[in-house]
C-alpha cells in the first residue's frame, strides 16, 4: 500500500508540482520508448512537443540572458548608468540577420555573416594554431624518455612513432607506396585501435544514456530503486 | 558591392582578431574585447533566425494542412504557453515569481525540467538499444584492420567497467584488463588522436586564413 | 513455429534484452568493486591542492541528453569543492546547462550552509561560444553582466573578487560537445595558463587524452565510469556509482552480440562455397 501510495501521490516530503513533473516525465518517456516497437502517434506527439519546449527554451533565454544585458539595458540604462551608443552597431548587424526572412533584403544578412565568420576565422586561427598545433608538437617532443622503466620509455617511443605515422598516413600529396606506404599502413594500425577504444567509450555513453533514464523511471516513478 | 562589403568586413574583423592575439597593448583590448561582445548579440540573432524559421515552417504547414499538421499545431501551441510563462511581463499578472521569469520555481522553468529534460534524455538514450543491434548486425572482422578495431574495442569495453576488473583479479597486474585498456588509452589512441589534432590543425589555420583573405567565400551563398 | 535463424533475429528481442540488462541490476545492485585510473585521481589530487577560501570555476557546456554522465561530475565537483572551502563561480555556454547546474548546486549549497552570492553564484548563458571564452578573459563581469537570476553582476559580493582568469584558481569544464572542453584548452587554458579539468562524455573523451598528456588538462573524467570514480575519491555513492553495474552487464551483453555475430558470420562464409554470391538476406522483420 505505501508503495502504492509514493507511486500514485510521491514519497513523503515531495512536493505537488514535482509529483505532477514526475508523471508528466514518466508519460513523456514512455511514449519516445513506443518507437522501440514502432512508429507512432504518441511518439510523433511526444516529439512535436520536444521540438516545441526546446525552441521556446533558447528563445525566452537568449532574451533574459543575451539581448536584454547586452543590447537592450546598455542602449536604454536605467536611470544613473551611462548610455553605450555604439551598441546600436550590433543591434543593426543583428535586424540585418533576421532580414534573411524577407528575399528582397536577405542580401544584408550577409554583412552579419561576413562578422561571424570573420570572428571565428580569426579566433579559431590563433586558437588552433597555440592550443593544438604548438602545444602538442610540444608535448609529442618532450615525452619523457629516461624515467619509468623499460615498459614505460618503450610505450612512449612507440608514442611518438604513432604520431609520426598517423601524420604521414593523411599526407595524401605522394602515392603511398613503399617506405611511405610502409609507415602509412602503421599509421593506419595506431588510427584502428583508437578507432575501437572510440567505439567502446561511444557504447559506454550510450549506455548510460540509457541507465538514467531507467533510473528515473525505476527510482523516481516507480520506486522500485533503493 | 553585395558581395564586396561582407568580404571587406570579415577580412577587418579577422585581421583585428589576429591584432588582437599578437599585440597586448591596452587600447587594441579594450577594442577588442567590446567586439567580443557584439560577436555575442550578432550570435544571438543567428539563433532566433533558427527558431523564426522553425515558426515559419510550421504555420505553413498548418495553412497548408500538409501532412502532419496537427504536430505542428501541438508544437506552436506548446512553445507558445512556455514563452508566455518565460517572457511575460509578470507585474501584469500580479506580483508572482511563476511568470515572465526563468528562475526556479517558475512554470517556465518547470516545463524545462518535467519536458524538456525528460524528452531530450529518453531521445538520445534510444541510442543504446540502437547501438546494441548494431553490434549485433554489423560489427564483422572482415579484414585485419577491423579485428585491431574490434578487439580495441572488447578490451575498452570489459576493461572500462568493474566487470573486466573482477574478470582478471588474480592475474598479473600488466595482464589485467583495466591496465590494457589505460595502457590503450595513454599511449595508441593518445598517438593517433595527437596525430589528427595536429592535422586538423593545420586545416583549421589554412582554411581561417583562407577566410580572412577571401579566397573563400561559401559562407555567403550562391546568388549575387 | 517459425524457425529461430541467427542471421535475422528481430531487433525488438535486442532491445528487451538489454531493457532487462540496465533495469535488473538498478533494482538489485551488485555493487561490483571499482579501480581509480589516472586521470581521475589526477583531477582529484589537482582539487585537492587548492587552497582553501580560493575560487574556482565550474563550466557547465552540457545539456540534458548527457545528463546521466556528466550530472554525477558535477554532483561531485561542488561537493569537493565545498568540503574543501572553495568558492565556485559557475558560467554557461550552452543554454540548458544554468537550471541543470542549479538543480545539482543548491541542495549542496543547504548541506554545507553555503550562501549564494557569499560562497558561489551561478552566471547563468551566455550566447557566442568561443568568443564568449575570450571575452571572459579580458573580464568576466563585462561578458556575464548579470547572473543567472537577472542580477547585475557587480551587486554579487563574490564577483567583486572576480575580473577574469587571473582570479580563479582552477576551472573544471563539464563538457558535451561544442563548445566544450576543445574550446577551453585552445582559447582560455594555452592563452591565459589557467589550471584546466575537464569532465566529458564517454564519447567525447578519447580524443581529450593527447590534452592530459601534455597537461593541458590537469585531469580528465570520462563518462560514466569517470564520474563513478571520483564519486568514490569524494566519498559519496550517487547516480555513476550506482549505475556501473547496470554498465558491466550491458557491456558484457554487447559484447556478447558482437562474437555471437562474428560466428554465425564466419560459419556462413565458412558454409559458402568459394566464388558463391552471398544469400540475399531474408527481410527484417519489423513492426
Amino acid at each position: 500500500m505505501t508503495w502504492l501510495h509514493d507511486f500514485v501521490l510521491g514519497a513523503p516530503g515531495t512536493t505537488p508540482a514535482v509529483v505532477w513533473g514526475y508523471w508528466v516525465a514518466a508519460v513523456l518517456t514512455l511514449a519516445v520508448y513506443s518507437f522501440l516497437y514502432k512508429d507512432n502517434p504518441l511518439y510523433r506527439f511526444a516529439e512535436s512537443v520536444f521540438v516545441g519546449v526546446g525552441a521556446a527554451y533558447w528563445l525566452a533565454l537568449l532574451y533574459h540572458n543575451t539581448l536584454v544585458p547586452k543590447l537592450f539595458v546598455p542602449l536604454f540604462p536605467p536611470e544613473g548608468e551611462p548610455m553605450l551608443w555604439y551598441r546600436i552597431f550590433p543591434g543593426i548587424l543583428a535586424v540585418f540577420m533576421l532580414l534573411r526572412f524577407f528575399p528582397k533584403l536577405s542580401w544584408l544578412s550577409r554583412w552579419s555573416l561576413g562578422f561571424i565568420v570573420g570572428m571565428y576565422a580569426g579566433v579559431n586561427t590563433t586558437g588552433f594554431a597555440q592550443g593544438d598545433f604548438v602545444a602538442q608538437l610540444h608535448a609529442t617532443m618532450t615525452t619523457p624518455l629516461t624515467e619509468g622503466g623499460g615498459l614505460s620509455i618503450a610505450l612512449n617511443v612507440a608514442a611518438i612513432l604513432g604520431v609520426i605515422a598517423t601524420l604521414v598516413y593523411f599526407f595524401f600529396s605522394k602515392e603511398h607506396r613503399g617506405a611511405l606506404g610502409g609507415i602509412a599502413r602503421v599509421g593506419i594500425c595506431f588510427l584502428m585501435v583508437a578507432f575501437g577504444a572510440s567505439f567502446g567509450y561511444t557504447v559506454m555513453g550510450r549506455v548510460s544514456l540509457l541507465i538514467g533514464r531507467m533510473t528515473f523511471l525505476l527510482r523516481d516513478w516507480l520506486h522500485l530503486m533503493h | 558591392m553585395r558581395r564586396e562589403i561582407p568580404l571587406a568586413i570579415t577580412f577587418l574583423v579577422g585581421m583585428f582578431m589576429l591584432v588582437d592575439f599578437f599585440v597586448p597593448h591596452t587600447r587594441v583590448s579594450a577594442v577588442g574585447e567590446e567586439m567580443k561582445q557584439w560577436g555575442t548579440i550578432v550570435i544571438a540573432a543567428s539563433i532566433l533566425l533558427g527558431i523564426g524559421n522553425l515558426i515559419r515552417v510550421h504555420s505553413k504547414k498548418i495553412a497548408r494542412r500538409n501532412t502532419g499538421w496537427g504536430y505542428s499545431i501541438v508544437c506552436l501551441t506548446v512553445m507558445s504557453v512556455m514563452l508566455w510563462f518565460g517572457l511575460w511581463p509578470g507585474e501584469r499578472l500580479g506580483p508572482s515569481p511563476l511568470v515572465g521569469t526563468i528562475a526556479q520555481g517558475s512554470y517556465f522553468n518547470w516545463m524545462y525540467m518535467y519536458m524538456d529534460v525528460p524528452l531530450q534524455s529518453t531521445m538520445f538514450s534510444l541510442l543504446a538499444f540502437f547501438i546494441a543491434s548494431a553490434a549485433y548486425r554489423a560489427f564483422r572482422l572482415r579484414s585485419p584492420e577491423a579485428s585491431l578495431l574490434l578487439i580495441a574495442a572488447i578490451i575498452v569495453m570489459l576493461g572500462r567497467v568493474p566487470l573486466g576488473q573482477l574478470m582478471t583479479k588474480g592475474l598479473p597486474e600488466k595482464a589485467t584488463l583495466p591496465w590494457l585498456t589505460e595502457a590503450i588509452m595513454t599511449y595508441p589512441n593518445m598517438a593517433a588522436f595527437r596525430g589528427i589534432l595536429i592535422g586538423a590543425a593545420l586545416g583549421v589555420m589554412a582554411t581561417g586564413l583562407r577566410i580572412i583573405l577571401g579566397i573563400e567565400r561559401s559562407y555567403l551563398g550562391g546568388e549575387k | 513455429m517459425a524457425q529461430f535463424d541467427l542471421r535475422n533475429v528481430d531487433r525488438r528481442v535486442i532491445f528487451t534484452l538489454i531493457f532487462v540488462a540496465v533495469a535488473w541490476p538498478l533494482i538489485q545492485p551488485m555493487r561490483l568493486p571499482m579501480d581509480v585510473t589516472p586521470p581521475v585521481q589526477q583531477l582529484y589530487d589537482s582539487v585537492e591542492a587548492v587552497p582553501p577560501g580560493s575560487i574556482v570555476m565550474l563550466a557547465g557546456d552540457y545539456s540534458p541528453d548527457t545528463m546521466p554522465e556528466l550530472q554525477p561530475m558535477v554532483v561531485a565537483f561542488v561537493r569537493h569543492a565545498f568540503r574543501r572551502d572553495l568558492r565556485i563561480v559557475t558560467t554557461s555556454l550552452w543554454a540548458d546547462s544554468p537550471p541543470l547546474i542549479e538543480a545539482a548546486m543548491t541542495p549542496l549549497a543547504e548541506e554545507f550552509g553555503k550562501s549564494y552570492g557569499t560562497d558561489f553564484v551561478n552566471l547563468g548563458y551566455m550566447a557566442g561560444g568561443t568568443v564568449t571564452l575570450l571575452g571572459m578573459g579580458a573580464s568576466i563581469p563585462n561578458t556575464f553582466p548579470q547572473d543567472y537570476h537577472q542580477t547585475p553582476v557587480r551587486d554579487i559580493p563574490l564577483m567583486r573578487e572576480v575580473e577574469n582568469f587571473d582570479d580563479i584558481a582552477l576551472v573544471m569544464n563539464i563538457s558535451s560537445g561544442t563548445p566544450g572542453t576543445r574550446e577551453w584548452v585552445q582559447q582560455v587554458q594555452s592563452r591565459y595558463r589557467v589550471r584546466l579539468a575537464s569532465g566529458t562524455t564517454a564519447v567525447a573523451a578519447p580524443p581529450f587524452y593527447p590534452y592530459v598528456q601534455s597537461g593541458q588538462l590537469v585531469g580528465l573524467l570520462g563518462g560514466l565510469k569517470g564520474a563513478a570514480e571520483y564519486e568514490g575519491l569524494v566519498g559519496a555513492t550517487g547516480d555513476a556509482t550506482r549505475g556501473m553495474d547496470a554498465q558491466s552487464i550491458v557491456h558484457a551483453l554487447i559484447v556478447f552480440f558482437i562474437l555471437l555475430g562474428n560466428v554465425v558470420y564466419l560459419m556462413e562464409r565458412r558454409a559458402r562455397p568459394t566464388g558463391a554470391a552471398r544469400p540475399a538476406r531474408a527481410p527484417e522483420v519489423s513492426p
